[in-house]
């Protein structure tokens, strides 16, 4: 294996890395504040996706289409969030696991019923699409380094909202102390509300930005929504430097494994989350219960 | 776990006395059909003793349905052994061993963790059969002919008689029952539920809590697998889908419509849910979106099931 491959395939997996981020970052942060378990998560990261390839189609512009399809995610995220995941804070885990089970049910079959079955590829935008020169001869698509920043730029946006404004300070607030940031007079329904579209957010755009590699497909939200529950028990539930280090780690096991194992592929991460828990059942980030 | 009320044992009792009577009348179609439902809905109990006694919510039960399944298919296809009496203790022992071994990572944990880590270690096993060829990959494999049961030359059980295998199906879904109901209200049962109201106490009381819902994570388990032997059996067919966590999500939809916490309930929950999903699958392709949005009615209306309406309607008339 020569120098160039490996950094290649390392490029490759923190890339990945980062994508995981986006989106276990919001699963995280949808738990770790609101205490509702989300497994309609995936499933707005492939309406992010489709809705990019549908307006990217469209409009002939992806940046374009990034701009119109995340306003309508968050908005759809919010109206379900109002219509429905609502009354679920004070239930139990099983009936949050049910309810956005449902949804995903909905959601999948929609998009089905809107955009087919067949797997669809997005055009890389003109001026990112290039290849950088690696050694000799091998090259790495331009495309990859810029999904990379763009994740660094919102991971390192959402650190900032997170710990220097007041609206974070609230949310960090809100995920240990509920009651008294509610007693203090802060909307926690509003609150939490803000947090779910972030969530939202944060997922789809992972999908948009995702979609001219990963090409568009059905189902593709639930294979990330299992790889980003893997991301957050490794690094511990509402923690979002353990999302961040969980989801590095997973990038670059899921990377190797492909090169290294081919056979068993599939199952690397999920013995890197075994071994993790072994150790630390709490993840290496959480709480200890 | 309380005694069943008499109405509610009178109507058990009719619905059994329905079932074994059914295949005088009933057409070949429905007599297959009813088979996959009590199959279904033994696998859907032993969910239940998880959920609804012990409250471990577990999102990655199919596995042990499914890798009875490839138990099953491993043995007849790639081994060629066909006789009952070695593949079913070998559905259940590699099915309890899974449990155990998932049961021991994931029972150190506790809550949405618990759900979080079923899920994926399930859906490992899943990436197993539909990466490898050898299994058959994502497209599944055909098992090549049903197990047999023999002594000597003389035929015990014919698994391909319709029949047989309807009343093996009830047999085991009844004898389940009954086991899992006497040992849910065993010293062991009582222990189990006092878990789920308050594990703290039952360890200040001294119980080994973790061992507990260990054993009861491998009873679920191995009774999983028993289901999954006669999925094996019936539809001579394994696929990868068996073990994935759709399977899991929709068996935990079946307790709920049912009524967790009852072990009766999820067969009911079973024959309604299997009944409509057949349905309204003749009435559209869509018939999932239909199906979503009432697993999505059943938590916000009915979170206690339909066992919990017979009760409320039980407590009406009383």
């Amino acid at each position: 294996m020569s120098l160039s491959y490996v950094l290649i395939q390392t490029l490759n997996g923190v890339q990945y890395g980062f994508l995981l981020f986006l989106v276990a970052s919001g699963l995280t942060l949808v738990f770790g504040i609101m205490g509702v378990i989300n497994l309609a998560h995936g499933a707005f990261y492939m309406v992010g996706a489709y809705l990019a390839w549908w307006f990217a189609a469209w409009t002939g512009s992806f940046v374009l289409a990034l701009l119109i399809a995340l306003p309508i995610t968050v908005l759809l995220g919010l109206v379900i969030e109002r219509c429905g995941i609502r009354y679920l804070y004070e239930r139990d885990h099983l009936h949050q696991v049910l309810f956005t089970y449902g949804l995903i049910l909905i959601l999948n079959e929609l998009q089905r019923l809107l955009f087919g079955n067949d797997v669809h590829g997005i055009q890389t935008p003109p001026m990112l699409a290039g290849a950088l020169p690696i050694g000799e001869v091998q090259t790495y698509p331009i495309y990859r380094v810029f999904i990379s920043v763009a994740c660094i730029a919102v991971a390192g946006a959402l650190y900032l909202v997170i710990q220097r404004t007041r609206l974070g300070m609230v949310i960090r607030a809100g995920s240990t102390h509920r009651e008294m940031v509610s007693a203090l007079g802060f909307d926690i329904g509003r609150l939490f509300m803000v947090v779910f579209g972030l969530g939202v957010a944060l997922a789809a755009f992972a999908g948009m930005i995702a979609a001219p590699v990963s090409t568009v497909y059905p189902g593709m939200g639930e294979h990330i929504l299992i790889i980003s529950f893997v991301v957050v028990v490794i690094g511990g539930i509402g923690s979002i430097k353990g999302a961040f280090v969980g989801a590095m780690l997973v990038g670059i096991a899921d990377t190797y494994g492909r090169v290294l194992l081919p056979a068993g592929a599939g199952v690397v991460v999920y013995a890197v989350m075994a071994l993790v828990l072994l150790w630390r059942p709490q993840g290496l980030f959480g709480r200890a219960t | 776990m309380p005694r069943i009320s008499r109405p509610i044992l009178l109507l058990l009792l009719a619905g059994t006395a329905f079932l074994a009577l059914f295949p005088l009348w009933g057409e070949t179609f429905y007599i297959r059909f009813v088979t996959r439902i009590m199959v279904y809905a033994l696998f859907a109990m032993s969910l239940d003793l998880l959920v609804g006694y012990v409250g471990l919510v577990s999102l990655g039960h199919a596995a042990f349905f499914g890798v009875a399944i490839y138990t099953v298919a491993g043995l007849v296809n790639k081994a060629g052994i066909t006789s009952a009496f070695a593949i079913l203790p070998a559905a259940l022992a590699l099915s309890a061993a899974c449990a155990l071994v998932i049961g021991w990572i994931s029972i150190r944990t506790s809550g949405v963790y618990f759900i979080m880590i079923t899920l994926a270690l399930a859906q490992m096993l899943y990436y197993f059969f539909n990466d490898q060829k050898y299994w058959g990959g994502t497209d599944g494999m055909n098992i090549d002919r049903r197990p047999d049961l023999m002594l000597g030359d003389m035929v015990l059980f014919n698994f391909n008689d319709r029949v047989q295998f309807y009343y093996l199906a009830l047999a085991c879904l009844v004898v389940a029952f009954l086991l899992l109901y006497r040992l849910l209200r065993s010293p062991f049962g009582h222990a189990l539920v006092g878990i789920r109201a308050n594990e703290g106490r039952m360890r200040a009381l001294g119980y080994d809590v973790q061992r507990l819902k260990l054993i009861a994570f491998v009873i679920a388990g191995t009774v999983a697998g028993l289901a999954g032997f006669l999925e094996a059996a019936r539809g001579t067919f394994a696929s990868p889908a068996h073990l994935g966590w759709h399977e899991s999500g929709h068996a935990l939809v079946l307790v709920i419509l049912g009524g967790i916490g009852t072990l009766f309930g999820p067969v009911i929950g079973t024959f309604v849910l299997l009944l409509m999903e057949d349905y309204f699958a003749t009435l559209t392709d869509r018939w999932l979106l239909i199906m979503g949005v009432f697993v999505i009615a059943v938590v916000m209306f009915l979170p206690n099931g339909l066992a919990g309406l017979l009760k409320r309607l039980e407590r009406r008339d009383g």
